[in-house]
């Protein structure tokens, strides 16, 4: 990849689509694949936007899934229309979750998303409005490799 | 040891048409929690759950997993088998416990 030229795009999500959920983050790591980024920074992109993408299915009405690679790194902004975080750091806890039931049973809501999704990024920024929506944030370095 | 001697080990029973039965199987991962399979699972590993619904399917292609063993004699939605075959994903069913699938193939792999 020439340095300097970003290649970006964007994926609508709806809420509830449990079907079609992955799609994104598939294609994404497709995308990212094609590019001939190393296979263990797309393994980690494709955990923390997989997760991020399920979060909005599972709790948002609606969400667009942004992304912009450079030869640097991956960047992916999830803007979702969804009942907002009311306490992020609770939420960033392993194991807490605020999932229904329906959602646990699918294997879903183990408060294990927001941590997935923190441990994959080198940059991770959480921020969210009650009554509005969240906007989730994922930097991956591609130039530093992490072990 | 690939998928298909697996499959014929444990009397697994092969649910999609188009996985890749020669597949090589590098380990195993028991998980019903998805984001535990997301975070834990190993490139390669085939998986044991009783989750039938479509999303294992994407954590299957993501992850690069070796095939899913539903195991209690549970079935897979029919939407589940319909993305299994357009992502290749071998989808194999047991009738028994993941107790006794996830013993037989440990002492499998572990010849």
């Amino acid at each position: 990849m020439s340095s300097g030229r970003a290649i970006e795009g964007s994926f609508h999500l709806t809420g509830g689509d449990f079907t079609n959920a992955g799609a994104a983050s598939s294609e994404l790591k497709s995308i990212l694949t094609n590019l001939g980024i190393s296979l263990a920074i797309v393994r980690r992109a494709a955990i923390a936007t997989f997760e991020a993408e399920m979060n909005v299915i599972i709790h948002a009405v609606a969400g667009v899934m942004y992304y912009q690679v450079t030869a640097d790194s991956i960047k992916v902004i999830l803007n979702d229309m969804g009942p907002g975080i009311p306490d992020i750091g609770l939420a960033m806890q392993e194991g807490y979750s605020t999932a229904p039931d329906w959602i646990r049973e699918m294997g879903w809501g183990a408060g294990m998303g927001l941590p997935n999704m923190k441990k994959n990024s080198d940059e991770f920024k959480v921020d969210s409005v009650v009554g509005e929506g969240t906007t989730v944030e994922i930097v991956i370095r591609i130039k530093e490799e992490s072990p | 040891m690939n998928v298909r001697d697996i499959v014929e080990r444990l009397s697994l029973e092969v649910k999609t048409a188009k996985g890749d039965l020669q597949r090589e199987v590098r380990g195993c991962y028991i998980s019903d929690l998805l984001s535990d399979v997301m975070a834990n699972a190993r490139e390669g590993e085939l998986w044991i759950t009783l989750q039938t619904h479509p999303n294992i399917i994407a954590v299957a292609v993501l992850k690069n997993l070796a095939g899913i063993i539903i195991t209690n004699k549970r079935t897979p939605e029919e939407e589940t088998l319909k993305k299994a075959g357009d992502e290749g994903v071998t989808i194999a069913v047991s009738q028994s416990p993941t107790f006794e699938v996830g013993g037989k193939l440990y002492t499998i792999l572990q010849c």
